[in-house]
């Protein structure tokens, strides 16, 4: 068993207080990480002022440098891991075994996250609208002879993590380029891929004094949220709702992603199947740029039996097969709740569970100590079904009929929109839609993310706001 | 032996058992032999007609054995069955006034009370006892007698606050109190509202900041697991040195970021939050590595003032408690078969006992459980270890809000 500490700003801690994490399969305990207090966390915090210094003294060009180094060290290297050490693949295996999420989705991600850190300008050219990285030695630049000058909204930057999408450590990686010490708490099943990446800033030169790794519980979570100046956090709009309005909290919640379909396309609907197969169920279907529903003008029922035959050949396979499709629960009264729920909806008439008909079986599936859940499509009658605009942790998707000129006014909430029509007028209300975020125009899966255009939130407006600068020399001084 | 105004059979000296010469054996046998023979004495006074009290002289009239004489120790304690604490919810309160102390001035302690009726224990001069007791374990140097104290604890009608009031004026110094109501705080928790449980308790801490920066010379203090770690936050914040320069005062020279540097040499802390992790934490960073001496107790409205063995990295932070034997007892026993009492280092439920004059309680289920700890040379009698809330009943309770 792997003992992880906590990472206390320059000073490995272990703790009285240790998560044990056991493997999803056979229960076999895999590591034991030790535990902070919101306290300790607080504590902790007072350092801050004091690595910004350390971090602001580092030239920019030497911090680039780093990355780049710690890019080939996550991707190569053997890296410390508590009283171990672990290269790519232990690493894998680890972040697989105590997250339930397939060894094949666990390595697509993490090479997302190998990306930002070999990528690092070009994703922080994106993040600051191609921002002269000198602005972060001397506080302002200037371009086209306009002063460009920023100030940090805080002293650290928080982020509070979850378990089930190894994927969004791409999201907080930029924050040392950005001169910023960074307060990680990892979600209870993944600690390996925080860890590792502060492993490889630390061999490559980042001072540690500057890189915290605080695993905590709820309470502790809420004290990063609380003390923090600026802070990110994963979690459902209950968990989240009491941070709803507080702008030192960049939420990320449910993402209700969407297809779109303009009258023009639908009849050609299958021609894009791939791409809606991809959108709904691409890496187990978790991530809130999963699309959860698709909003068609015409041809719903086709399009909802298309998708279906293609969901029902997905069975779940074991974890490392590297065909896996599915991601299991590690904790299966998850799934049976999730379940209830479909169930419960269905209840209410006008919608049926097409895969079920399809599949014929059911779409819980139990195997020793965990339980899948089958990629299910629901065709709805109308968007007031209780299942039209739902989102699980899962591979799930409504499919709704609604007149074109309807539909944009009434999908609500999307973080990530695609948009499959040629219809000018359509696509022009679509661009001017408020409650969009990400928008793709033509056959660009849901989840496909571009690096330099965050699709949620944009972590240099997050940690950086705009001021008006002057100087002017001093005359007749000595 | 220290000197007592108290009753002989009221006030047990703890420093009985500090002679190091005399073997623990032989200590553990003297201890049985003065638990049992109290149990005689306090069931006798309870049960007698002209000193017991209302309520258990009519309880004594369903039973099926005579208190006065089947009672001959605590192993035959067992014969009143379990107390029940809603017999203590609501009145009249007279009825537990033992007819030996007619006429006295009574207190009314209450414990919970958040929602309904909050149980209710009368007092005469048991609070006093217990703090006695527990003073006489407390180290000179940490708590220099004639020291003032802060208690930032909860106030109200609560043991708690007259009793560290006591403690205090017991020592020789004076006390500061907060005004604190836990039972805001815990309807705030249940209603999710955790933005006004942070502006209350901050309310608090501002409370003693104000006290520790009005010049009183405070050198120990009491308050619980979740307020330390606020105070010294709070401290560690600068807090403090904000406070003396709002009212115009000179920020010392080494400032007053830690509970040390505020002046502290004693902290004395209650609650069942201390878990070794916290206890290290708090020994380690907010204390100093223990310049800052710290004595955590476990204790209620109910029973007196159980005191630990020292904490420290010797003995991986762990938290052991005494009773303050034989006028309390705990016995840590099989949650499903509260006659058996598990092995020595075995989990159970923690089961209480109070012997006083002043008030009976045979065997009352707690909600907590811990670890059944040996006897110690220091308190020759079973203790208990990593008290916690009971799991069973863990799910549905509020506990350390304060």
């Amino acid at each position: 068993m792997i003992r992880i500490p906590a990472l206390r700003f320059g000073k490995e801690y272990t703790s009285l207080d240790k998560a044990q994490l056991v493997h999803h399969v056979t229960g076999e305990p895999v590591a034991e990480v030790s535990q902070v207090t919101g306290s300790q966390i607080a504590r902790d915090l007072g350092q801050m002022d004091r690595a910004r210094q350390i971090l602001a003294d580092i030239p920019m060009a030497d911090i680039l440098g780093m990355y780049k180094k710690a890019a080939d060290y996550f991707a190569n290297a053997k890296l410390p891991c508590g009283d171990t050490e672990l290269d790519f693949d232990g690493y894998v295996r680890n972040l697989s075994a105590t997250t339930g999420s397939p060894m094949v989705f666990c390595r697509r991600n993490a090479l997302k996250v190998h990306y930002v850190l070999e990528n690092i300008e070009e994703v922080i050219g994106g993040l600051t609208r191609g921002l002269d990285p000198e602005f972060f030695d001397k506080g302002f630049t200037t371009r086209g002879g306009r002063m460009q000058a920023f100030f940090p909204t805080t002293n650290v930057f928080g982020a509070v993590l979850p378990s089930n999408s190894p994927g969004v450590h791409s999201l907080w990686v930029p924050t040392i380029a950005f001169k910023m010490p960074l307060l990680l708490k990892p979600g209870r099943e993944e600690p390996w891929t925080p860890f590792r990446v502060l492993q490889s800033f630390i061999k490559a030169g980042v001072p540690p004094q500057v890189l915290g790794f605080l695993p905590s519980d709820h309470s502790g979570a809420n004290d990063i949220l609380r003390l923090c100046g600026r802070s990110m956090a994963f979690g459902d709009d209950r968990t989240m709702a009491p941070y709803r309005n507080d702008h030192r909290v960049e939420i990320h919640g449910t993402g209700y992603s969407k297809i779109i379909f303009g009258d023009d396309k639908a009849p050609s609907w299958d021609k894009y199947l791939d791409m809606l197969v991809e959108s709904i169920a691409a890496n187990g279907g978790r991530a809130c740029v999963n699309a959860s529903a698709v909003w068609t003008p015409s041809h719903a029922d086709a399009m909802a039996m298309g998708i279906a035959k293609r969901f029902a050949v997905m069975k779940p396979r074991p974890w490392d097969d590297p065909n896996c499709e599915i991601s299991a629960f590690a904790k299966p009264e998850v799934a049976e709740a999730i379940n209830n729920m479909v169930d419960e909806g269905l209840k209410t008439p006008g919608a049926r569970d097409v895969t079920l008909e399809v599949r014929g079986t059911p779409r819980l599936v139990k195997e020793g100590r965990i339980a899948y859940l089958l990629p299910t499509v629901i065709r709805c009658d109308s968007p007031e079904h209780p299942l039209a605009n739902k989102e699980f942790l899962f591979p799930y998707a409504s499919v709704i009929e609604c007149p074109q000129d309807d539909i944009l006014h009434r999908i609500g909430y999307t973080l990530a929109g695609t948009v499959l029509s040629d219809d000018k007028a359509f696509v022009s209300s679509a661009m001017a839609c408020s409650h969009v975020e990400r928008l793709n125009v033509g056959p660009l899966p849901t989840n496909r993310l571009t690096w330099d255009q965050p699709h949620e939130g944009n972590l240099f407006t997050h940690l950086y706001k705009q001021r008006a600068f002057s100087q002017a020399a001093f005359t007749g001084s000595k | 032996m220290s000197t007592s105004k108290h009753a002989p059979i009221d006030y047990f000296s703890p420093a009985e058992w500090f002679n190091p010469s005399e073997s623990l054996e032989s200590k553990v046998k003297r201890a049985k032999e003065q638990l049992d023979k109290h149990v005689r004495d306090i069931v006798k006074w309870h049960f007698s007609p002209e000193t017991g009290c209302e309520f258990w002289l009519e309880k004594a009239k369903s039973y099926s054995f005579n208190p006065l004489t089947d009672v001959k120790g605590a192993d035959d304690l067992h014969l009143f069955g379990t107390f029940e604490d809603d017999w203590l919810r609501g009145g009249p309160i007279s009825r537990w006034v033992p007819k030996g102390f007619a006429g006295k001035p009574v207190y009314v302690f209450e414990t919970g009370g958040t929602t309904g009726l909050p149980k209710s224990r009368m007092v005469i001069d048991d609070f006093r006892i217990d703090y006695e007791m527990m003073s006489e374990t407390l180290p000179d140097k940490h708590f220099p007698k004639g020291s003032n104290w802060l208690m930032l604890g909860p106030s109200g009608p609560r043991r708690l606050r007259l009793a560290i009031e006591h403690l205090t004026q017991h020592r020789g110094g004076v006390c500061f109190c907060v005004d604190l109501d836990p039972r805001w705080v815990v309807k705030l928790i249940k209603a999710r509202n955790i933005e006004q449980a942070n502006l209350y308790k901050e309310h608090c801490i501002d409370q003693a900041l104000t006290i520790l920066a009005g010049g009183h010379d405070i050198k120990c203090m009491f308050t619980t697991p979740k307020l330390l770690a606020s105070f010294d936050e709070a401290l560690r914040a600068g807090k403090l040195e904000e406070k003396y320069r709002s009212l115009g005062k000179k920020v010392p020279p080494g400032g007053l970021r830690s509970i040390k540097a505020a002046g502290i040499l004693g902290l004395f802390t209650g609650g069942t939050e201390f878990t070794p992790q916290f206890t290290r934490e708090a020994y380690e960073e907010m204390l100093d590595n223990g310049d800052v001496y710290m004595t955590p107790t476990y204790g209620n409205t109910l029973m007196g003032l159980a005191c630990s063995k020292p904490i420290g990295p010797h003995d991986g932070f762990k938290i052991t408690y005494y009773a303050p034997q034989p006028r309390a007892m705990t016995e840590v026993v099989d949650p499903k078969d509260y006659s058996r009492k598990v092995g020595y280092g075995e989990t159970g439920r923690v089961l209480l006992t109070t012997l006083t004059r002043e008030f009976f309680v045979p065997r009352f289920p707690e909600r907590d459980e811990g670890e059944r700890e040996a006897p110690y040379e220091r308190y020759p009698w079973d203790g208990v270890s990593g008290v916690r809330p009971f799991s069973e009943l863990a799910a549905t309770t509020v506990v350390g809000v304060y």
